[in-house]
């Protein structure tokens, strides 16, 4: 009998045995020791993401400071975010960002999304080796994939959450500073919440985003790549 | 006896630029199940390019590539990794270990891959470490163990998944002469305790004494092929060359 490989060919319906695997659980576990293993490259490749998500969630948090203040309808704070220089119409009932503002944040944010994507580069092509041999055991080009995405996932949220509650507290303290303690108890914490999510939910987004081209570089990778002597 | 890998008629042309370079020339070559076959030749004669062929790892412009009986270059992406997981043990000069991993978890990888599940592979992970001798270093990592104990981490791997072949880079190439030579032996016994095939690339006249045949490649095609009978007889010439 020749074909010894795929002797059960024709019976299509068993191409299970033909497969090779990789289970979810098993991923997470190499993502994870990789980050840990690695774990100032990751601190580094984490660290753009931390300044810009807590750059986003102390704009936002800010704004709900001042909202509260406002949804007090307490005469002297009022007075007080005019004082610090917030523009408020008599009429106006809540304060949201400013388009400088918004266009400050939409940069700290690209800013940050290419840093990503040149540290998640790096890595790929520092890993290359190990890439080769993983596929030389019989990975596919998704196994590689799937560890690349876990691995930015994994650093996305943990930087994400380390850098929406930076920016949420410094916000509160400033507020605090600026305004005294009464205004911030009309602080929503409703809101705070909200907006510590939102900017961790954009965080995680553009880690995923970052890693997307760089997971696919090392993916499609040769295996005959493991071969080679120099670097 | 039937062929474990058969090349026949194989050419295979890379593009440098606008040249256009012949790396083989037509090669025919079989190679029996069990056999420690070396291939030598000279950097640039068109070794590497043969061997990653019949390892899998590069299809041929033209001439077919059989291992096992199969034509590789009908394999889709899926049953080639297939292949390499459960057939083709790969060795390679640099060790190649994967550097996050401990020795033992650099074993059980392809395991895994091929479906076994956890606690069996840890089993006969740690039973191949002991086989080649690190049974008690099973949680170290790379950068712990020396180039010799990295390479026998990797006949572990290659041999994880009882391939049919071992195919072996320069398995010698980064080691110094002592612990080169207990890799050969290493390998060799355990090609004979296995009935695996070896087929290793190598400048390494050590290697000799241990093959059963040794295919030198020049210049794209296959010069000669040697039994070891014809070998022993030549090997104090060739050892007093080197």
């Amino acid at each position: 009998m020749p074909d010894r490989i795929f002797s059960d060919r024709t019976a299509a319906s068993a191409p299970s045995n033909r497969l090779v695997v990789l289970p979810f659980g098993k991923s997470v576990e190499i993502a994870y020791k990789s980050i840990r293993v690695r774990f100032f490259r990751s601190l580094i490749t984490t660290l753009s993401l931390v300044l810009a998500v807590s750059f986003l969630s102390f704009t936002d948090v800010s704004n709900d400071v001042a909202n509260g203040m406002l949804a007090s309808d307490s005469a002297g704070l009022r007075q007080a975010l005019v004082r610090a220089g917030y523009d408020l119409g008599p009429e106006a009932k809540n304060v949201a960002s400013s388009p400088k503002q918004r266009w400050i944040l939409i940069l700290s944010l690209l800013v940050c999304t290419v840093g990503i994507v040149n540290a998640q580069l790096m890595a790929v092509t520092e890993r290359f080796r190990e890439i080769g041999t993983m596929k030389c055991l019989g990975a596919l080009d998704r196994f590689v994939l799937r560890l690349f995405i876990l691995e930015a996932g994994m650093q996305g949220l943990v930087g994400s959450v380390a850098g929406a509650l930076l920016g949420a507290v410094f916000a509160l303290l400033a507020g605090g500073l600026r305004f005294g303690g009464a205004a911030l108890q009309q602080v929503a914490m409703a809101h705070v919440g909200a907006s510590i999510a939102a900017a961790t939910g954009i965080g995680v987004a553009l880690s995923l985003l970052g890693v997307l081209y760089p997971a696919l570089v090392a993916a499609r990778m040769q295996p005959v790549e493991a071969m080679r002597v120099e670097t | 006896m039937s062929n474990v890998v058969r090349v026949s008629g194989v050419t295979k042309s890379f593009k440098l630029g606008k040249i256009e370079v012949q790396a083989l020339k037509g090669v025919d070559l079989r190679i029996d199940r069990g056999e420690y076959l070396s291939i030598m030749g000279p950097s640039g004669s068109g070794k590497s390019t043969l061997f990653n062929m019949i390892g899998g790892l590069d299809k041929p412009s033209t001439g077919k590539v059989f291992i096992d009986e199969v034509d590789i270059a009908q394999l889709d992406a899926y049953e080639l990794a297939w292949l390499r997981c459960r057939k083709i043990g790969y060795i390679f000069q640099t060790f190649n270990i994967i550097q996050v991993m401990t020795a033992l978890e650099n074993v059980t990888l392809p395991m895994i891959f091929a479906g076994l599940a956890n606690d069996a592979a840890v089993q006969k992970g740690m039973k191949l470490l002991e086989q080649v001798g690190l049974g008690d270093r099973h949680s170290h990592k790379p950068f712990e163990m020396s180039g010799g104990q990295q390479q026998r981490v990797a006949i572990a791997r290659a041999l994880a998944n009882d391939p049919a072949i071992i195919l072996a880079d320069e398995p010698t190439g980064n080691l110094d002469l002592t612990t080169g030579e207990e890799i050969i032996a290493l390998l060799k016994r355990m090609s004979q305790e296995r009935g695996v095939t070896v087929i290793s690339a190598t400048h390494d006249f050590k290697m000799l004494n241990v093959s059963d045949r040794v295919v030198w490649i020049r210049d794209g095609r296959i010069d000669k092929i040697e039994n070891r009978e014809e070998l022993s007889i030549s090997i104090g010439r060739i050892g007093a060359r080197e």
